[in-house]
């Protein structure tokens, strides 16, 4: 990718605070989330399912405005503004109507990317990522998880220097994961955007990422930070080294800790 | 005779045909004429519902102001309408498609109404997070979510064109062409066999305008795994 220019941006969440009305009573979802993600960082974000990080995406995303806090990008009240990231929704959200290649090219296009670069970009990347074949199909008629890596490489695209990932490689076979994974690695080690990355998967978080944020159940605060210190890029045997499953046990130690809790 | 029918009450399908084929010159020209304007009156009819229903959508205020007068609309029955509109545009084609406009258009602007606030809400945050304008929502999700609303709406429409075509003509007294101008006719005239041929002519003709949008629903919608064609095999 061309991109030298779009170095990552950082990213602050001070003190978020959402809940949510469910019939008459409210339910705290977040309860004073605050984590940065440096310019040009990795971050991930671990935590049961319903501790509220899909619906933090949508505080920092400006479609849904926090009770408390503040989202600063670059060091300026973003809260509650529209389009400065590059996302990837939990749900792969392709435009039914539009053919593979034209979901990409309408987001990029949409996003600021020049529509010759867009078409090319889409196409040439549908190549590498082995979906060449399917570029001129509706979504329907594709997998779950083919879907998913179409939704993935349309916000890998995306010129904007924040990218938001929720669950990206949650449907997909351990190889196809892997091979994502060091895509993703790629481009990310060439253009340095800042990313914000949800996983269930602890082994992915720590090959991924310079920081961990663990989560605990609902309604979430950040149980702890974590700094994965191994050398980038990183090698593809990681996973082998003492260090990698003790941090590993203290991850899973954290969100059995949260776990018990609230039971 | 307990079962004698006569001829006047209901003619004898042979009858009908034989009427049909000794006139077929002058009912193929007034199925035409019939047709043509029926036609004209869909499209303009889609034209002006697709309009209403995207304003009334875009600017909310208008909505609550005007769904009642779209209700009203509906209201009024052709047969007091369509002598009004008579003397207002006087006898050509002008009031005849007006009143199918004011028939067509209401299905159709209802249904989009109701597609273009039902797009998924998945697709409208994903819109939202990557900051697409309002046109972008528009073009990219509303409308093409609410094109297969539209297509329920038209077949409605196309359902009732013919027949309401054929009250139109029947009430332009001054022009002369179209089935329903024959029907009047042959109707004053006693002229039964006639006046079933001309019914044959109008079921025909309203078979063919619904399949006309069954075809087109086929060749604009194929984003969908294609529906089994539920009116054909429910049966089987
Ligand atoms: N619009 C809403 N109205 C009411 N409750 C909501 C709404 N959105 C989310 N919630 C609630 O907030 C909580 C957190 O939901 P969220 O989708 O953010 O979880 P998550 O951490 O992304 O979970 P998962 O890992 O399963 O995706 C859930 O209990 C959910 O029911
Ligand atoms: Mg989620």
């Amino acid at each position: 990718m061309s991109g030298s220019d779009s170095r990552g941006s950082t990213l602050e969440l001070e003190g978020i605070v959402k809940s949510y009305r469910r019939g008459k009573e409210r339910t705290l979802v977040l309860n004073d989330v605050s984590l940065t993600v440096r310019a040009g960082e990795f971050v991930s974000l671990i935590g049961p399912s319903g501790s509220g990080k899909s619906t933090l995406f949508r505080m920092i995303g400006g479609v849904e405005k926090p009770d408390q806090g503040r989202v600063l990008i670059d060091g300026e009240d973003r809260t509650g503004h529209k389009g400065l990231i590059s996302y990837m929704p939990q749900q792969a959200a392709l435009f039914p109507w539009l053919k593979v290649e034209d979901n990409i090219r309408f987001a990029l296009v949409s996003t600021g990317t020049p529509k010759r670069e867009a078409k090319e970009q889409a196409a040439q990347w549908l190549e590498r990522i082995q979906l060449g074949h399917v570029a001129k199909e509706y979504p329907h008629v594709l997998s779950g998880g083919m879907q998913q890596r179409i939704s993935f490489l349309r916000a890998l695209l995306m010129r904007r220097s924040v990218m938001c990932l929720d669950e990206p490689f949650a449907a997909l076979d351990a190889l196809t994961r892997a091979d994502m994974q060091r895509w993703l690695l790629e481009l990310w080690e060439a253009d340095r955007r800042s990313v914000l990355f949800v996983t269930h998967s602890i082994e992915e978080a720590l090959v991924l990422s310079d920081r961990i944020y663990v989560l605990s159940p609902a309604p979430a605060t950040v149980l702890r930070e974590l700094v994965v210190p191994f050398e980038r890029p990183r090698r593809a045997d990681v996973w082998t080294s003492p260090e990698f499953v003790e941090l590993k046990r203290e991850v899973l130690r954290l969100l059995e800790e949260g776990h018990s809790g609230t039971v | 005779m307990a079962f004698a029918i006569e001829e006047y009450t209901l003619p004898a399908p042979s009858d009908i045909a034989v009427k049909m084929y000794e006139d077929s010159a002058v009912l193929w020209t007034h199925v035409q004429a019939t047709f043509g304007l029926a036609l004209v009156g869909l499209a303009l009819g889609t034209a002006v519902g697709i309009a209403v229903a995207v304003l009334l959508h875009i600017v909310p205020p208008f909505k609550t102001a005007l769904s009642p007068l779209l209700v009203l609309s509906q209201n009024v029955p052709l047969i007091a309408l369509g002598p009004l509109l008579i003397i207002w545009f006087g006898f050509g084609t002008t009031p005849k498609l007006i009143l199918l406009v004011l028939v067509c258009f209401f299905p159709v602007a209802l249904s989009i109404l109701v597609g273009l606030g039902q797009a998924e809400p998945h697709l409208r945050e994903y819109l939202g997070m990557i900051g697409a304008s309002r046109w972008e929502r528009f073009k990219r999700l509303e409308f093409p979510a609410s094109l297969t609303y539209l297509f329920s709406g038209l077949r409605i429409a196309a359902t009732y064109v013919v027949s309401s075509a054929i009250v139109a003509e029947w009430l332009g007294a001054g022009a002369n062409t179209g089935i329903g101008f024959y029907l009047k006719l042959k109707f004053s005239g006693f002229q039964q066999a006639a006046v079933f041929g001309s019914i044959v002519c109008i079921v025909v003709m309203s078979l063919l305008f619904f399949y006309m949008v069954v075809l087109a629903e086929r060749l604009v919608i194929r984003w969908r795994p294609r529906p089994e064609p539920e009116w054909k095999e429910a049966s089987s």
